[in-house]
């Protein structure tokens, strides 16, 4: 273990208003939007992504500067009665993380937005500014909440700004996906509702720190973390639960889609982590992690098999999120801590992150170059794409960069998180995950390069582009797929970072 | 007595329930499901939960309940064209008939879990309402529940005022691109007589009673939410029996009314950095005049939001 972990980990209220930047100013910036008019629209937004990512990338620099946790308690007012935020290690890695994606999305609708003048500050990218800045600060709320119903009211958030994304556009088919995305993410919400209400009803309090210490168990917690449990599935759109996914993320303008797939599906596996290993009970904990892990290894097998025979290419860009979303579940049972070794400072755990991490960039990416083949070309049906790697050369790069991550291929951050996976797999006795792993690699590289290859292939009759297209469009995506290939050079071993704040668990935990 | 009165609630609700969930007709099943939120607003009562019981009927039996009629009347209209192309096939049937089954499986385990669950409580319960009403005095205020929405869960109500709005952005995103940033349109062609004679009755005695929920929220059951229903309610009245029609959607007037309450709740809470403890803190001397003023603007900004979402999307172009 690194000398950060070892320190006596605690957390520090100096410095603790970026955490209400952080929260706040994505809301700043949606009141203005409405109140200033579509015409300031993108002006507002444009200035909140600089500002933001420079709060994302300060708290990141803070935890590491100090190596302990930022907290901040709302109005003053401490739990078990107010609020808190806090950022611990894997919080800021998030928080720099959706800052990152959400910018290169910005900057990809804002040169989309550009290639039809005539509708800048129309109906879709009017909503689409006001909706993503609402998304920011409901993403950030779910990264630094401490207290379950405010990460209710985040994820209803969350909810009520991803819905009308999906059906941007207009179309009747995408209206149907939203209405279909709506009902899983409604019932999702009541779900969590009710599990929060049984557990406030059975402990005096929601705020996760002091349920933590408390050592919860008995049914009244069983019955609750399950009921949370599954609706929170509902909403990460795990198998058998993510019907509702492939044509929402697929009928999504692009930029939309990026974030959504990247980022929103990341919000309920982030408060599910929190669940199963800050609230439950060791054994109940252990019980749900191999049922999870069962689910996600269903999840990768299935959704890389449908990915691999799907014909148009955002529908199977949008199968191999379930599929890559699998990863981040059957890291459960592989990241179980002992006594000696903490569940934060397992390999398991780093790849786990790094898997997030180095999803939500090559996703995103694999989405906007999608994006520029759909806008250049008119359609996205595969069979039909030979040879755009001569006319789009960028986003095939991209493509194929962004490919690497997700069949795990070195040099990328996706190959060091799926070895890190299929180390602890191995070394903790789990041959059934590590052949999934595994089997879910060579699909990926299926699927992948059912692309790859229609990009190099000669095509019969020369591809004509619809419409010219500007470089600053292209290489949005080209960056954030270089991105998901230079996480492939972080050390393969448990990443200090991430267990800042976290140690302080130990001493509340140990007998 | 009041065991009879209980047990006679609890068999209406169930029953009711079940007629909700079983009758075909769906105008049916809305007029059950606003009886099934009055009388669920009547359980909150008995259980002592006054500002739950109304915001229970003020939402759960009115502004859903129109939201459902008018989406039921927009259904009807196609349907009327075309009813014999749209019946369901066999197949179909089949297949929602294990959609059924399948809901009522879950729901009979979600129930079942929740029996558990409830049976297993420990009693009494445990609570935050001592420590809530000990917090009291620093706010000024008289009636807890304001307290925990305005003082110690602020963001909590912050937030939801910004989804509220955003249910707004979603709802106004349905429009057409050419009619987007025009006006909704409510009134029916010819509005029925004692519709009008309401409307020109009904608002001023609403707006007393808006005003009163709001005054005495700070003190007793009420506040802004159920107070910024009544006024909605008053608007839709009117805009419905075309006495007004509704504003555009980008008119500059509606959107500042929409975004000033979240906008004033934000700038309190920033300006306690500078005079208080912090983020939405509030500093003592001034604590209940500043959360009065925001409760006011949340009102009207409530009422605007809750009214233009049964207005619906825009239906007729924006006027230049």
């Amino acid at each position: 273990m690194t000398s950060l972990a070892t320190a006596e980990g605690h957390f520090t209220a100096t410095n603790g208003y970026l955490l209400v930047l952080a929260v706040m100013l994505p809301v700043c910036a949606v009141l203005a939007m409405l109140a200033l008019g579509p015409r300031h629209t993108a002006r507002v937004a444009l200035g909140t992504l600089a500002v933001g990512l420079a709060v994302a990338v300060t708290i990141a620099v803070e935890l590491f500067r100090s190596g302990t946790g930022l907290v901040y308690a709302i109005g003053g007012w401490s739990p078990p009665l107010g609020l808190t935020l806090r950022a611990d290690g894997l919080s800021a890695v998030m928080l720099v993380m959706t800052a990152v994606v959400i910018t290169a999305a910005g900057l990809f609708a804002r040169a989309q937005h550009g290639l039809d003048p005539a509708m800048r500050d129309g109906r879709a990218p009017t909503t689409f500014w006001i909706l993503l800045m609402a998304i920011w600060s409901a993403l950030n709320v779910v990264f630094l909440g401490e207290d379950l119903f405010n990460l209710y009211v985040a994820l209803e958030l969350l909810t009520f700004a991803a819905v009308p994304l999906v059906c941007l556009d207009g179309r009747a088919e995408t209206v149907a996906a939203a209405l279909r995305y709506l009902m899983f993410a409604l019932l999702g919400s009541l779900l969590y509702l009710l599990g929060t209400a049984l557990l406030y009803g059975r402990f005096g309090t929601l705020d996760l720190q002091m349920l933590s210490g408390m050592q919860a168990s008995g049914p009244v917690v069983s019955v609750a973390l399950a009921l949370m449990i599954v609706g929170l599935l509902a909403k990460a759109a795990l198998f058998p639960l993510h019907l509702w996914l492939p044509p929402a993320h697929a009928g999504a303008p692009a930029a939309a889609s990026a974030v959504l797939s990247a980022l929103v599906i990341k919000a309920p596996v982030f408060l599910i982590l929190r669940l199963v290993l800050d609230v439950a009970p060791p054994e109940a904990a252990r019980l749900a992690g191999q049922c999870l892990a069962i689910l996600g290894g269903a999840s990768i097998l299935f959704c890389s098999v449908m990915a691999l025979t799907q014909a148009r290419l955002k529908l199977m860009i949008a199968y191999s999120t379930v599929a890559q979303i699998g990863y981040l579940f059957i890291v459960f049972p592989l990241a179980a801590g002992t006594e000696d070794l903490p569940v934060w400072g397992t390999i398991a755990w780093t790849g786990g992150a790094l898997q997030l991490v180095s999803h939500a960039l090559a996703k995103a990416s694999m989405f906007l170059a999608a994006g520029v083949i759909a806008e250049a070309l008119g359609h996205d049906r595969i069979a039909e794409l030979g040879g755009f790697g001569r006319v789009l050369p960028m986003s095939a790069a991209a493509f194929g960069l962004a490919g690497l991550s997700l069949m795990g291929i070195p040099p990328s951050g996706g190959f060091v998180a799926k070895c890190l996976l299929l180390t602890a797999a191995v070394v903790n006795g789990h041959p059934w995950l590590a052949a999934t792993i595994l089997i879910g690699g060579l699909l990926a590289a299926g699927y992948v390069f059912r692309v790859v290859d229609r990009a190099l292939a000669t095509p019969a009759a020369p591809l004509h582009l619809r419409k010219a297209i500007p470089r600053r469009l292209e290489i949005v995506a080209l960056a954030l797929a270089i991105a998901a290939v230079l996480l492939g050079f972080v050390p393969l071993q448990p990443f200090g970072f991430l267990q800042i704040g976290r140690a302080a668990h130990v001493t509340v935990v140990a007998p | 007595m009041t065991l009879l009165f209980d047990l006679a609630l609890v068999a209406w609700l169930i029953a009711l329930a079940g007629h909700i969930a079983m009758t075909r007709e769906d105008r049916n099943a809305i007029v059950a499901f606003i009886a099934f939120g009055l009388l669920l607003g009547l359980a909150w009562v008995r259980l002592s939960a006054l500002d739950v019981a109304l915001t229970e009927v003020a939402i759960g039996g009115g502004v859903t309940g129109v939201l459902l009629l008018s989406a039921e009347a927009h259904l009807r209209k196609p349907l009327a064209q075309d009813s014999a192309q749209d019946r369901p096939h066999d197949g179909r049937r089949r297949l929602g008939n294990v959609g059924t089954i399948a809901a009522a499986l879950a729901s009979a385990a979600v129930t079942a879990g929740l029996a558990l669950a409830v049976l297993a409580l420990p009693t009494p319960a445990p609570t935050l309402a001592p420590v809530a009403a000990a917090a009291l005095d620093t706010t000024g205020l008289g009636n807890p529940v304001t307290a925990v929405l305005l003082a110690y869960r602020a963001l909590d109500t912050l937030l939801e005022k910004v989804v509220l709005l955003l249910a707004l952005v979603g709802v106004w995103s349905l429009a057409p691109d050419r009619t987007w940033g025009g006006a909704p349109s409510l009134a029916p062609a010819v509005a029925p007589e004692p519709l009008v004679y309401l409307a020109r009755v009904l608002p001023p005695i609403g707006v007393v009673i808006a005003v009163y929920m709001f005054w005495v929220g700070a003190d007793a059951p009420g506040g802004t939410f159920q107070a910024g229903t009544v006024l909605a309610a008053m608007w839709l009245i009117v805009m419905l029996a075309g006495l007004r029609q509704p504003p555009d959607t980008a008119h500059r007037v509606l959107r500042l009314l929409l975004v000033g309450g979240p906008a004033l709740f934000l700038a309190v809470g920033f300006l306690g950095f500078f005079i208080a403890d912090g983020f939405l803190s509030y500093p003592e001397p001034i604590a209940k005049p500043l959360i009065l003023g925001i409760e006011a603007a949340l009102t009207l900004s409530i009422a605007a939001t809750l009214a233009m979402l049964v207005a619906g999307p825009a239906q007729k172009a924006p006027e230049p």
